[in-house]
């Protein structure tokens, strides 16, 4: 009789299946899992990889010199030259190949987006789990200064901030960060407000947690989806907000061959030689639906 | 409602404080003497001193603000350091160029906006939908001066249809609106099909037609009334996003508007042009903003927005 009964609840188990799984790995695997059903997000994803590598190239070359080309130097006997096999994408009005500063301007257009989205991330998630998380006057002043910053739409509070600090790469990506602050700090705010009335919470402050260990093991780790939602959503923004003040000439400065700046400088001779901003402004625009 | 216009109109009073002080200081958190780099590094220093003197800089820091302030409810924001010209002549000048070609941009927005959505919702995973919704993120991921300078090279160039610079006449105004309206098109189709498709499914609208009401009927008044809430809010909030969005296209069309005048005084170190501008940008969008709010909460009334 116990024999039967001690047979009868005998589950079988695989101890592969009970090996412990890194939880990294199996966030990753459903990440992936899920993206696989999106197509358009997976051939974004991929097609954004490979451009990732161009870029990487771009800059290894301006550095190493692997193709021998100075995408800055000039050569006035070649200027606006049409698409040859010379040129791939022809040359520019003063005859710098296209193709070479569009591949070495890739890394910096890129770039400003990611590390701008970066920074933004790395100051905006903390001040909106410190609002929502501590509530009261701390979250009062930081949502009010954040309310403000919200007042300035699209690329008008970056403009401020390069009128005073000029234009310059790194200044365009301090400018772009510091504008996107609000929208991480909201969202942040928000799904900490939600996350932080969980039972759970509640059970580990009552085990005596203390309030770095509850935001950085409990808090941040389950609110993390919106963020990267908003990471990914916003470097799109920051890669077009970058190269539009480089068009504007407040941005990066030529010669330095940023694809906003290309535009700007090519549109005076759109006349004569239409390829001279086509390129730039293609290679941009593709990057951004990918993204 | 009053109550809740009330209580919005005073949360708006620290924001424009806010405003007013990030405005104020543009001049001020510039590294080195504002005078200095408004004068030119080599002008003599009776000329820093003159500039000092006009803009108030030789007093104290509040002082400076709150005369800032009283100046800027009187709509006084000081003379261009370029031409001598009250601040505010210069913006009046250029701010209803801006403002025409934003509405211009919004119409744009919801008629092509609202059209594409609507047969992407009513056509939802046809062939028409894919490639609609295509369109659509390809007319979001495009920066607005690319796409200008695309309008440009083949309407005005070379089929020479429209006039590539300025504003004013049907041929200058055509690629401008374009331009600035595709981004707003494509949002407002997204939130329409998206916000179409979740009313399509409600059980009135099987109820309307299984009652026998036509299918154009159905759509228009039943369905499309009701997903156009949230659309009204997108509406208004890109509105608010196209007064800054022109910056781009004024400078790509030549445009005399208040983004261009910003972008050339920030270029000639002309501060209190670039500070009048910036702050009535900003307060505009403040203003629209707050108007859609309200008309949000007027057209949906289920909304507590306490």
């Amino acid at each position: 009789m116990s024999n039967i009964e001690e047979s009868k609840f005998e589950v079988q188990v695989d101890p592969v299946s009970i090996a412990p799984v890194n939880p990294r790995l199996k966030n990753f695997k459903d990440f992936y899992g899920r993206l696989r059903k999106n197509k358009a997000a997976l051939v974004g994803l991929y097609v954004l990889i490979i451009l990732f590598f161009i870029s990487i190239f771009g800059y290894l070359d301006t550095i190493f010199g692997f193709t021998g080309v100075n995408s800055n130097a000039t050569n006035l006997a070649e200027k606006l030259q049409k698409p040859s096999a010379e040129h791939w994408f022809g040359t520019d009005h003063l005859g710098r190949d296209i193709f070479y500063r569009v591949l070495h301007g890739m890394y910096i257009t890129l770039g400003v987006g990611f590390t701008a989205t970066f920074l933004a991330a790395i100051v905006g998630v903390p001040l909106g789990i410190i609002s929502g998380y501590y509530g009261g006057i701390i979250d009062t002043i930081i949502m009010r200064i954040m309310d403000v910053l919200l007042a300035f739409p699209g690329i008008l509070l970056a403009l401020a901030i390069v009128s005073v600090l000029g234009g310059s790469t790194f200044n365009v990506t301090i400018a772009i960060a510091i504008g996107a602050l609000p929208q991480f700090a909201r969202i942040v705010r928000g799904s900490t407000l939600t996350t932080k009335n969980l039972e759970y919470i509640d059970a580990i402050k009552a085990l005596g947690a203390r309030d770095g260990k509850i935001i950085f093991q409990h808090i941040l780790p389950n609110i993390m989806s919106p963020i990267i939602v908003n990471t990914t959503l916003f470097i799109a923004t920051a890669i077009l907000s970058a190269a539009g003040l480089s068009f504007l000439g407040l941005g990066v400065q030529p010669p330095t061959p940023e694809w906003g700046a290309m535009l700007n400088d090519g549109r005076n001779y759109m006349y004569q030689a239409g390829h001279i901003t086509f390129f730039p402004r293609y290679d941009d625009r593709y990057c951004c639906s990918c993204i | 409602m009053t109550q809740f216009i009330i209580r919005r109109l005073i949360q708006l009073i620290p924001v424009l404080i806010g405003v007013t002080i990030l405005v104020f200081s543009l001049m001020h958190l510039t590294p080195g003497n504002p005078a200095v780099i408004m004068a030119g590094e080599s002008a003599p220093e009776a000329t820093v001193k003159a500039i000092e003197a006009r803009l108030g800089l030789d007093k104290p820091i509040h002082i400076q603000y709150f005369n800032f302030i009283s100046n800027a409810v009187q709509l006084d924001f000081g003379n261009s350091i370029r031409d001598n010209i009250p601040v505010f002549d210069h913006i009046k000048a250029r701010f209803f160029t801006t403002l025409e070609l934003s509405v211009w941009a919004i119409i744009f927005g919801v008629f092509f906006g609202l059209l594409i959505g609507i047969i992407s919702a009513v056509r939802r995973y046809s062939l028409l939908d894919v490639s609609l919704m295509v369109v659509a993120l390809f007319g979001l991921s495009m920066p607005n001066f690319w796409l200008g300078l695309m309008l440009i090279q083949y309407f005005a160039l070379e089929l020479r249809i429209f006039k590539p610079t300025g504003w004013g006449s049907l041929e200058q105004n055509v690629l401008p609106i374009i331009t600035l309206g595709t981004a707003s098109a494509a949002i407002i189709a997204r939130m329409t099909r998206s916000s179409m498709l979740d009313v399509i499914d409600q059980d009135y609208i099987r109820t309307a037609r299984a009652k026998g009401v036509k299918e154009r009927v159905v759509i228009f008044r039943h369905a499309l009334k009701n997903a156009l809430i949230p659309v009204v809010t997108i509406v208004g909030i890109q509105f608010g996003g196209l007064l800054a969005g022109a910056v781009l296209t004024e400078s790509v069309f030549a445009i005399n508007g208040l983004g261009r005048l910003i972008i050339d005084s920030i270029l000639q170190r002309d501060f209190p042009v670039v500070q009048g501008a910036i702050l009535v940008i900003s307060v505009s969008f403040v203003l629209v903003n707050l108007i859609v709010d309200i008309s949000y909460r007027m057209l949906n009334k289920r909304v507590d927005l306490n």
